[in-house]
């Protein structure tokens, strides 16, 4: 206990408190080497980079490994791909567990209400790979689910593996089908949080089950729909790559509508080997990332401060 | 009262069938797994086979199959690096807590950063290599320690929770700040530490990206990466066979070995999924819902 009004030094509340910082020690180093230490490697999207030489002997470039990969016309096919498969996975994703959980809170027995949720939850643990599996059981071409239908319907075959103008919808689907237990489960608590008394005074004025909907539940999850969307924002230039590569793999027949940044990143990186260019594509991606997080969360908070991030 | 006993059976039905959407395609991939592999020649996947068989399983669980390595690779990983994640998140969690430390927040804007600011996996992986992780079990486990920071916020939240008095008068009596963390702060946050051990736990179970950046010794493959190359490499299906006699005019069941292997690989999941379940939503509460 040092005498009150006597501040002790940084060396003196580091040396009394010895014990506790070293506590976070291990947290500490971890987030040092995987954390800060990673962030002089940006430098090498300037560098023709090699292993041998590292990051202080390799020859700068300038901007070269950005023209090389803005020059491609692949660039904008990819920027617009990651930026489009994430709208829809937020959009699809937010208005159908929305309209789940205002369901869902409308059910009357219980059990049935946990029963179904527990299935409706489950594919969210199942790894990426597990659901490529799923994936493929429905549309691989000779065996697959959706072949077998259409014959049932006397219509034909589709080749989906080599058909990308399908791929965006299965996409969302696959995303939307692992997903929504997560959001229904987030929605549902917020619902179950508003107080009921506002329901009450509603109906004592003659207010139908969807003016309640429309005029309390939905404005009161408001918050909570603008910061779990402003939280998936902040990756929308980041393709979850355990998806799209676990489902699609190095399938270049349906490239034009599933490649996103971060698969290209991969193989720039893994197949093609060339890290300087993988990091320039990085960088690219985590700058515009970066601005439209700000530049969304500045416009929820011009419109509503409450629903702001931050 | 008419229309809304007609909601409420349409509701349900709804309900039944989004439900049933959710559980049929995994049904299906286990009855693939369960079906002849001249049943699936003949008529596809089907929901329920025309011919049962267990060759899938045989094979799997009896041939010469890097199964049971992969199987003992996917514990080990699961099990020491959600141990050791566990344990370097609950510590630092502690301190990030503690209101007596005048730089606890310093502390955390230091974790916080590196949580906003990805440099991505080009870094990553060069600093990965540069440790000489390559093709080590470590590989597995060291670059993903934190999956995300967002766990440590979790506990430290939770553990500011934790009345002063009770450590004030464990200091009176003499403890230390590693006796007050693990004898008092651990046991108290058991909820909030089962939270992040599921967390966790599901990451290290599901992660493949890990292997498919720094493993190429297929003796190094955890269950997810060896799932995912079987689907592209069917080679390593024949090489099981080779191993095993399944009689003269056996047909290969690639088709329902690649599903058996997928089911084999949601085991756990269903076994633990009841306490899964309630310590995840319970996490997800904390964690999301603005107070």
């Amino acid at each position: 206990m040092n005498p009150p009004g006597k501040k002790l030094s940084m060396f003196g509340e580091l040396r009394k408190n010895r014990m506790a910082y070293l506590l976070a020690l291990p947290a500490a180093l971890y987030t040092l080497v995987f954390g800060y230490l990673t962030m002089p490697y940006m430098i090498i999207a300037f560098q023709k980079f090699n292993y041998k030489t590292g990051i202080f002997g390799s020859p700068w470039v300038g901007l070269d490994n950005f023209r090389f990969f803005f020059a491609s016309p692949r660039a904008w096919q990819i920027t617009w791909t990651t930026i489009k498969l994430n709208m829809l996975f937020i959009i699809v994703g937010t208005v159908c567990a929305l309209i789940l959980a205002i369901l869902f809170n409308e059910l009357r027995s219980r059990l049935f209400s946990k029963v179904t949720q527990s299935t409706i939850l489950f594919p969210h643990f199942l790894s990426w790979v597990v659901v490529s599996y799923i994936v493929y059981s429905i549309f691989s071409t000779e065996f697959g689910i959706a072949n077998r239908l259409l014959a049932f319907l006397d219509m034909q075959s589709i080749n989906w593996y080599a058909s990308p103008e399908y791929w965006t919808a299965i996409l969302v689907g696959a995303n939307v089908w692992k997903d929504i237990g997560i959001s229904l489960v987030i929605y549902l608590a917020a619902i179950t949080g508003i107080d009921g008394s506002y329901y009450e005074a509603a109906r004592i004025d003659g207010a139908s089950r969807w003016q309640l909907i429309r005029h309390i539940t939905l404005p009161l999850l408001m918050p909570t729909i603008s910061i779990l969307s402003l939280l998936a924002l902040g990756k929308i230039m980041y393709g979850s790559f355990d998806m799209i590569y676990a489902i699609v793999k190095d399938n270049g027949l349906l490239y034009p509508t599933t490649d996103v940044i971060d698969t290209y990143v991969f193989r720039s990186l893994r197949n093609i080997g060339n890290p300087a260019q993988a990091m320039a594509i990085g960088l690219y991606q985590a700058i515009v990332g970066f601005i439209l997080v700000f530049g969304s969360n500045l416009l929820v908070r011009k419109i509503n401060p409450d629903n702001a991030l931050f | 009262m008419a229309t809304n006993r007609l909601f409420n059976s349409l509701n349900n039905v709804f309900i039944t069938l989004v439900s049933l959407a959710c559980t049929l395609p995994m049904l299906l991939v286990l009855m693939v797994s369960f079906t002849d592999e001249r049943a699936i020649q003949r008529n596809g996947y089907q929901l329920w086979p025309e011919q049962f068989s267990f060759d899938a399983y045989n094979l799997l669980l009896l041939g010469s199959t890097p199964l049971y390595q992969s199987y003992m690779i996917s514990i080990i990983i699961t099990v020491v690096g959600t141990a050791i994640a566990v344990l370097i998140t609950g510590l630092a969690g502690y301190t990030l807590s503690s209101s007596h430390l005048r730089y606890r927040n310093h502390l955390a804007v230091f974790f916080f950063i590196t949580m906003v600011f990805n440099t991505g996996i080009v870094p990553w992986y060069l600093i990965s290599t540069g440790l000489g992780l390559r093709n080590t079990i470590w590989a597995l486990i060291i670059p993903t320690l934190l999956f995300n920071p967002f766990n440590l916020f979790l506990v430290r939240n939770y553990m500011r929770q934790i009345p002063q008095s009770l450590t004030e008068a464990a200091r009176i009596d003499g403890a230390g700040d590693a006796f007050i963390a693990f004898r008092i702060f651990f046991p108290l946050s058991l909820p909030v530490l089962a939270t992040i051990t599921l967390f966790y736990g599901i990451s290290y179970w599901n992660n493949w990206f890990n292997a498919i950046m720094l493993v190429d010794r297929e003796s190094l493959y955890p269950l997810q990466y060896l799932l995912f190359k079987l689907n592209s490499e069917i080679s390593m299906i024949q090489s099981m066979q080779s191993t095993m006699d399944l009689g003269i005019n056996a047909v290969l069941p690639s088709e329902s070995v690649k599903m058996a292997t997928a089911i084999l690989t949601i085991g756990p999941i269903v076994l633990f999924y009841p306490f899964l379940q309630k310590y995840f939503i319970k996490g997800l509460l904390i964690g999301s819902v603005k107070e």
